[in-house]
């Protein structure tokens, strides 16, 4: 384990963003705003915040990605592949949550046929994972069996009041910590009071005890025709707050754009809330918010989990619960179908 | 309030005035409730809560309920009345089909806000001009002027202007709420200030449509930016132009039409301040067409679908042009 | 080969059929030059000009953008350019709003007799957005021919 203090912190940060960008949480303009991540630029203010409001999956699976061209000449069709290799990049400051989301986004797009758009950014990136000093009360990661004070991550890093600790986890990661001059060595044990102290508020969170007893693919059709999805969906606007923020939710479309001198497709994410992500030539599978909604949480909660041996597709993170604008979210929707059906 | 209001809906719900009631219900925390609709004395005793957090608008459901059998009764802020009111205009729900309860208001808390003063939220209560929050990391007092949502910082009306009975006082009309002073900070910038500032605010846009559906003046059935057929159907802004183009568009929609109910800055994951967008066609409307405030009156003709024979002419918003 | 430098300005004009349009029809049988940069759009009337319009128009790659309507009072449909009007004032001190150059959106009134005032106004506003070079901050970069 290495350790560096927290004023040499900037030096570090420096030290990486001169061989390949880096990017990390900052403050998003007024406080409410919360924290986005940005490309790291002198004088930039790492943010403590307990999340940023976008995920960390846009480093990976961004909104919108060009694919290909296409360009006609009379007949002659001639199409140009854009792709090309992506330089490599630092993520900092990625809490549990997120960390593991890439697991979950891994095995949708690396599984087989590849996804090279995302393989390609997913090989370049390498993630420093930061443990939650202050973890707050929309978390529940714990519920998924994710330790916020052990961060997955090519380098897990914890902080304390002056220091920080930084454990390479992967060759990657040890190669960029032997790089750093400025890092001094660590006894191996030396984060073990703050991750004691962390788990100490994770137990005190009020959401901890969330079960997913009543989830699982085995629970399908008891699930599915459930009668409360009605209520619970009635409220829902139809908008895609809740799957643009989340860091799992993986679906998107593709779209030709006619730019007047050739074609440019593109993907983009798309939302199974949107009345059009089910509209087939034939016409639309799922016809009222309730199906789209119930869609959402079933794949989180069963489908999902049933595909991946029990991992659930929700990592814990919060972020739907603080910007649904109604305040629907996974929490209530498990609460209350977990109800007497345990 | 609450205990009121919840008496009052269950008296009517056993009377057969009203076959349910729209409100909101308890959430997970103190400020996440969710609008409901209750159709039972046992479910609001319940579920159904009222307090300073319940800032949703709850006007555009009542176009589905009113189509449902039976009467509904809703709770409405004066805000959402005003969006009633427009939504009558429209044609869009039957007053019929409605039993309105004006509430008064004193101002929602944005729950952004609180949450970024105070880590670890357990509970809030509003006394008095104070937010006392009980948080896992200690208890921590906040003043409620500055937690308000930004539309309550420069709220418009205190009045109700449409109910079938009032639960309180209802209040006035405020004309002097300041709520054009950004509008006017902006126009005093220079076009390339202004640039900069709106694509810095534009760019941040993901696009989750959240302003769309929530406004009550969006009430259409489907989209211009949602049809195959319509040329503009994108899913993302894929381009800053996009960006431009969609928040323009539903600016100038819902122009003369909007009564500024600020749900649209309020609902924004990204927080940009939609409503300024909004506001500059309000501000506009008022100074080229005279004063104009949509859902004060249902009936009422909106500007964008009006004229007179001596409205000025386009090139009052530049030099050049000939009058 | 030789390239041309000199800015040639993308111009869309929105005319309306029963006057504008029967101007500018006016100020090519009188002979009045105006620039070949300007192409003009046949509608209905003024009031069709969707305010999405003259935003695709942008996106196109217009320079400027121009409605011509009937004179108000003048409408064939008799009060068709009286909401184009309110809809262009609005549209407009939106576009100014955004910090997008106001110069580049314009509303004249032409009838079929004023040819010349077509062609006058045609070589005004070309001028006018020559003057403020390619259209930047309302473009869409895909649709630029590379």
């Amino acid at each position: 384990m290495k350790k560096v203090s927290r004023s040499s912190l900037d030096a570090c940060f420096a030290a990486i963003a001169a061989s390949q960008k880096l990017y990390l949480p900052v403050a998003d303009g007024e406080k409410k705003r919360g924290a986005k991540y940005a490309p790291w630029f002198e004088g930039a203010v790492y943010s403590t915040a307990v999340n940023t409001v976008r995920s960390a999956k846009d480093f990976f699976f961004p909104q919108v990605e060009k694919m290909t061209r296409f360009k006609m000449d009379g007949k002659q069709i001639e199409v140009e592949d854009i792709r090309k290799e992506n330089e490599d990049f630092v993520i900092f400051g990625v809490r549990a949550c997120d960390a593991a989301s890439f697991a979950i986004l891994d095995s949708v797009y690396l599984s087989d046929p590849v996804d090279s758009f995302y393989q390609n950014r997913r090989e370049h990136g390498l993630i420093m994972t930061m443990a939650c000093g202050k973890p707050t009360e929309t978390c529940f990661c714990s519920v998924f069996g994710i330790d916020a004070a052990e961060p997955a991550g090519d380098i897990s890093c914890w902080m304390t009041e002056d220091t920080v600790y930084m454990q390479a986890n992967t060759e990657k990661g040890e190669a960029l910590l032997a790089s750093l001059p400025m890092l001094e060595d660590a006894a191996d044990d030396a984060a073990e009071e703050t991750k004691a102290a962390i788990r100490q508020v994770l137990d005190k969170l009020p959401l901890k005890d969330l079960s997913t007893d009543a989830f699982g693919g085995d629970k399908l059709m008891k699930l599915f025709d459930s009668d409360k999805w009605n209520s619970l969906s009635e409220a829902c606007l139809a908008c895609g707050t809740c799957t643009f923020v989340c860091p799992t939710c993986q679906c998107y479309d593709i779209r030709d754009y006619d730019t007047g001198h050739g074609i440019e497709r593109f993907r983009c994410w798309d939302s199974c809330m949107y009345s059009d992500f089910t509209l087939c030539a034939h016409g639309n599978t799922r016809t009222t918010q309730m199906q789209r909604f119930r869609q959402r949480f079933m794949h989180k909660l069963v489908y999902y989990p049933s595909n991946n041996n029990g991992t659930f597709g929700c990592v814990g993170c919060g972020r739907c619960l603080k910007s649904c604008p109604i305040s629907m979210n996974i929490v209530k929707v498990m609460k209350t179908l977990g109800e007497g059906n345990e | 309030m609450q205990d009121t209001m919840m008496k009052r809906a269950s008296e009517l719900l056993a009377d057969g005035t009203v076959v349910r009631v729209l409100g909101w219900k308890n959430g997970e925390f103190v400020y996440d409730p969710t609008p409901a609709v209750f159709d039972s004395a046992e479910a609001l005793a319940q579920d159904f809560v009222y307090h300073d957090f319940c800032g949703s608008n709850l006007s555009k459901y009542l176009i589905e309920l009113s189509r449902l059998e039976g009467k509904t009764l809703v709770f409405l802020k004066p805000c959402d009345s005003y969006s009633l009111n427009q939504l009558l205009t429209e044609h869009r729900i039957d007053r019929e089909k409605v039993y309105i309860i004006g509430i008064p208001c004193d101002g929602k808390l944005d729950p952004d806000t609180v949450r970024s003063s105070a880590e670890g939220i357990l509970s809030a209560v509003t006394e008095g001009d104070s937010v006392q929050v009980e948080t896992m990391y200690g208890n921590v007092t906040l003043n409620k002027a500055d937690c308000l949502l930004e539309r309550c910082t420069v709220c418009k009306s205190h009045k109700v202007v449409v109910f079938d009975e009032m639960l309180g006082e209802n209040g006035t009309v405020n004309p002097d709420s300041n709520r054009f002073d950004m509008v006017e900070k902006l126009e005093a910038m220079t076009p390339e200030e202004r640039y900069e500032f709106w694509r810095g605010e534009l760019s941040r846009c993901i696009r989750c449509n959240a302003c769309r559906n929530v406004c009550p003046a969006c009430s259409c059935e489907q989209c211009v930016f949602d049809s195959p057929t319509s040329g503009v159907s994108q899913k993302a802004a894929a381009d800053s132009f996009e960006e431009n183009m969609f928040h323009i568009i539903r600016a100038f929609h819902v122009a003369g039409r909007c009564t500024d109910c600020g749900e649209c800055s309020r609902v924004c994951p990204q927080h940009i301040p939609l409503h300024l967008l909004n506001r500059k066609f309000i501000k506009d409307i008022n100074t080229y067409y005279g004063e104009y405030q949509a859902g004060a009156e249902a009936g009422s003709r909106a500007p964008l679908v009006n004229f007179t024979m001596d409205d000025c002419e386009p090139n009052v918003i530049y030099k050049g042009g000939s009058k | 080969m030789q390239v041309n430098q000199e800015f040639r300005p993308k111009i869309v004009a929105f005319c309306c059929n029963w006057c504008s349009y029967a101007g500018a029809d006016l100020a090519g049988t009188n002979r009045s030059n105006y620039p070949a940069d300007v192409k003009i759009i046949r509608v209905p009337c003024s009031c069709r000009v969707n305010p999405l319009f003259i935003l695709r128009a942008f996106q196109r790659g217009a320079d400027g953008v121009i409605m011509c309507g009937c004179h108000p009072g003048d409408c064939h449909y008799t009060t068709g350019n009286y909401y184009a009007r309110r809809r262009m004032t609005m549209l407009f001190s939106m576009l100014d709003y955004l910090g997008i150059e106001k110069e580049r959106t314009r509303v004249e009134w032409v009838s079929a007799a004023e040819g010349a005032k077509f062609a006058a106004t045609m070589n005004e506003f070309t001028a006018t957005i020559k003057g403020l070079g390619e259209n930047k901050r309302l473009e869409d970069l895909r649709c630029k021919t590379q």
